[in-house]
């Protein structure tokens, strides 16, 4: 399926358990920074125990320094669990808010054909602008981002992605 | 823990203060280094009775190295304390340095009442935030039942693992709460911090077996031996098997200096022959050491030849800045002594490797340490005087230029101490000769500021070992740049009668600087004179209530020494008018390899 070759990971996806705690955000999101290491997309809430926080970060390296940052991130007294997924089945979705420019009827019905096949939403219409909602894996948002930038993007808001393995085993 | 501070048995009423300060008792704490403020308030009207020994520093800095100094020399935690704001931020520099050497130090700070946080109240400072990248954890107290659970985790941190200092942020209105502290329920509740301290025993055979096959080893040993009291193992296995050791200048004293295995200390002031070792090996086992820049140089071409086995406690430095053929991960002392048992189980005895003691030797005689004896001395002083300052009598510039040599000075404390005064340095040239010529025989005798380098650590760290070893004799080896940047503290040392031995190398610059600019930068000697507005040391001591001795000759010297060494009731500070550009040999600058070595 379209959906699973979307999913194929380009870049590491870590999962990071972490003690749902004041500055546990700051302490590793800094951490990165300090060592050098783009953050692509850092997505963070609380998990079925209150008291754990989930970190989903994208970043982008060679595996010799995703290996130091995962033994510098266990160092975190706040860090439970450090996974990376990239040799794991995952089911890994992004959502996405994309206000487009749709002044014009023949555009609005071309975006509303693009919408239906992204299997997206129009969740806003106004007498000028559309805002699209679309969620996937993050290769389905950028496809979709690359049609719509054709009819004019006033403004887009990604959430960073989120993921978990798939079947019984734990992410 | 003495009977009349055991724990309560039944949950009792107290400030939070109270708890703070009881919790330090549990924990055994015997001092604490610190400078109250406004909102410490409740913590030292708390401490005012209590039975723990509260040291006033002069400045929060010193406090801090004070702990970290007291921990380096005892093998236990330091624990120092300021206040909000300045208080906390003056201690950065010291907690930034026990983190690089990874010493357990508990730091307290005052913080502004919870309501008040955020709202750049007077004094308030974002010490959490702050110390975030210099500490191995840290707390700001936003419950005051937390108060037990965080003092116990907070000592657990620092000293279990690989050792670091941690911050506890204590707002005003936390110290005033009241709380019902039961000692018998506190807890340590800490799923994410779980330390590997037993190697796995799979690696530690394999590591075995490559020190078995190897014919030209090295054991490369650092500060984890000494943070983990691993230095008798250490010294058995060394010697059972006639490895020769080098240790960093965090690792003095893992591994008797005076002993024949012994290669020095490695890198860029290091031995000729502990880098030529280095070189040649054909195994490197290392041993709570982090392959430091200052050790490697230039990582491509460190040890080409060499296969690698990497003890440490710590993950993260495994595979860091070396591959690691065989990584053990755990605590020094775990991993040596089972890799004697199976040692011992495998029969194996001392094995031949005279053709590698030989080779060794042969460095040793060609190469040894040495100092020149010619002087440079040409007066290059701002004043404009032709003569040499100390011959010329200006009244404003007693310090510096001489023609004494500092490794002969530190030679001739050397011998005066038998090697087994504690030493605690400043940072610069006389570190490194330091280094180079006290040879220390046993851990926890060597304190001097590694990772950071920092400047100023030296009187500080002096006074923490002093209170924490009373009956040892203490040396402060130190330069007129270095003991500028803390001398307030000659004040808690007068105070409190501690007979330190500050040696003054003192030669009138940052000398340190001055030789890399007169070996890099065309002897443009760019802001590193000290001569003019330096102060008169010995007035300055003895203003201080200390006992301040000027040598000008050679002569001189082992007098000065034994004189400083008769004094029992107040720090000696000795002025030891020195040589102005000497330089330090050998060494290897910085990013190149032993290929590049400076001998002469």
């Amino acid at each position: 399926m379209v959906t699973e070759l979307l999913e194929t990971p380009m870049k590491h996806t870590i999962s990071v358990l972490v003690e749902n705690r004041p500055g546990v955000l700051a302490r590793t999101a800094g951490l990165f920074s300090r060592r050098g290491f783009n953050i692509d997309s850092l997505t963070v809430s609380t998990t079925e125990d209150p008291h754990t926080s989930r970190m989903t970060i994208v970043v982008d390296g060679p595996a010799a320094i995703l290996e130091q940052i995962g033994k510098q991130l266990y160092k975190l007294v706040d860090v439970i669990k450090v996974m990376d997924h990239t040799e794991d089945h995952i089911v890994s979705r992004e959502l996405a808010l994309v206000k487009v420019h749709a002044a014009d009827s023949v555009k609005r019905a071309e975006l509303m054909q693009i919408v239906d096949i992204f299997r997206a939403k129009i969740v806003d219409l106004g007498d000028k602008t559309i805002i699209i909602e679309a969620t996937g894996a993050s290769d389905k948002i950028d496809a979709l981002e690359r049609l719509l930038e054709g009819y004019g993007i006033k403004e887009m808001v990604r959430s960073g992605r989120v993921v978990l393995v798939r079947g019984s085993r734990t992410t | 823990m003495t009977s009349t501070t055991a724990p309560p048995r039944a949950a009792v009423r107290m400030s939070g203060a109270q708890a703070l300060v009881e919790g330090l008792l549990h924990e055994g704490v015997e001092f604490v280094f610190g400078y109250p403020g406004g909102v410490l308030l409740p913590l030292y009207d708390v401490l005012y009775a209590a039975p723990i020994r509260h040291i006033l520093v002069r400045h929060e800095q010193g406090a801090a190295h004070a702990a970290d100094g007291y921990a380096r020399a005892t093998g236990k935690v330091g624990v120092c304390i300021a206040t909000s704001g300045p208080g906390a931020t003056n201690l950065v520099t010291g907690i930034a340095t026990a983190y690089m050497d990874s010493i357990p130090l508990v730091a307290i700070t005052g913080q502004v009442t919870t309501g008040a946080i955020g709202k750049d109240s007077f004094q308030e400072a974002d010490i959490t935030g702050i110390t975030l990248p210099i500490t191995k954890h840290n707390y700001l107290v936003k419950d005051p039942a937390e108060i037990p659970h965080v003092v116990q985790e907070a000592f657990y941190i620092a000293r279990t693992g690989r050792p670091g200092p941690v911050l506890i942020d204590f707002p005003k209105d936390m110290a005033t709460a009241t709380i019902e502290v039961d000692w018998e329920d506190v807890q340590i509740r800490l799923r994410g911090y779980r330390p590997t301290v037993k190697g796995n025993t799979k690696m530690i055979r394999r590591a075995l077996e490559e020190i078995l096959r190897a014919q030209r080893p090295v054991l490369y040993v650092g500060g984890g031996i000494i943070r983990a009291n691993a230095a008798p193992e250490l010294t058995y296995l060394a010697r059972a098997l006639g490895i020769p050791v080098t240790a960093t200048l965090m690792g003095k004293g893992a591994f008797p200096e005076t002993d024949a295995l012994y290669l020095g200390v490695p890198g860029m002031h290091g031995t000729a022959y502990a880098n030529y070792a280095l070189d040649a090996a054909d195994l490197i086992i290392c041993i709570g050491a982090r392959f430091d820049d200052r050790v490697t140089g230039d990582v491509s071409r460190f040890a080409p030849n060499a296969r690698i086995v990497h003890v440490d406690v710590d993950p993260a430095e495994v595979g860091k800045v070396m591959h690691a053929d065989v990584p053990v991960v755990g605590d020094a002392k775990h991993v040596l002594v089972e890799l004697l048992a199976e040692l011992a189980e495998s029969g194996e005895r001392a094995r031949d490797l005279a053709a590698w003691h030989a080779q060794i030797a042969g460095w040793k005689a060609a190469h040894p340490l040495k100092w020149s004896t010619d002087s440079r001395s040409a007066c290059a002083s701002q004043c404009g005087r032709a003569e040499r300052p100390a011959r010329c009598g200006a009244t404003a510039c007693t310090g510096g230029k001489g023609t004494l040599k500092p490794p002969a000075i530190i030679s001739a404390i050397w011998t005066a101490t038998g090697g087994k005064a504690i030493v605690a340095t400043d940072v610069g040239q006389h570190q490194m000769w330091a280094m180079q010529y006290y040879l220390v025989d046993d851990p926890h005798h060597f304190v001097s500021s590694s990772g950071l380098g920092t400047m100023g650590f030296g009187l500080p760290a002096a006074i923490g070992a002093q209170f924490g070893n009373p009956e040892h004799e203490v040396w402060c080896i130190t330069g007129d740049g270095s003991i500028q940047m803390n001398i307030q503290e000659l004040a808690t040392a007068v105070i409190h009668r501690l007979p330190i031995k500050i040696a003054l190398m003192d030669n009138g610059f940052l000398g340190m600087v001055r030789q890399w600019q007169k070996m890099f930068y065309d002897m443009r000697y760019s802001q590193v004179g000290l001569n003019v507005g330096t102060p008169d040391f010995v007035k300055l001591a003895e203003a201080y209530g200390a006992v301040g001795l000027r040598v000008l000759d050679d002569a001189e010297v082992p007098a000065a020494i034994a004189e400083a060494r008769r004094v029992t009731d107040r720090p000696v500070l000795i002025d030891f008018v020195c040589e102005m550009e000497d330089d330090v040999l050998p060494m290897i600058p910085a990013g190149q390899s032993v290929a590049d070595m400076i001998l002469e």
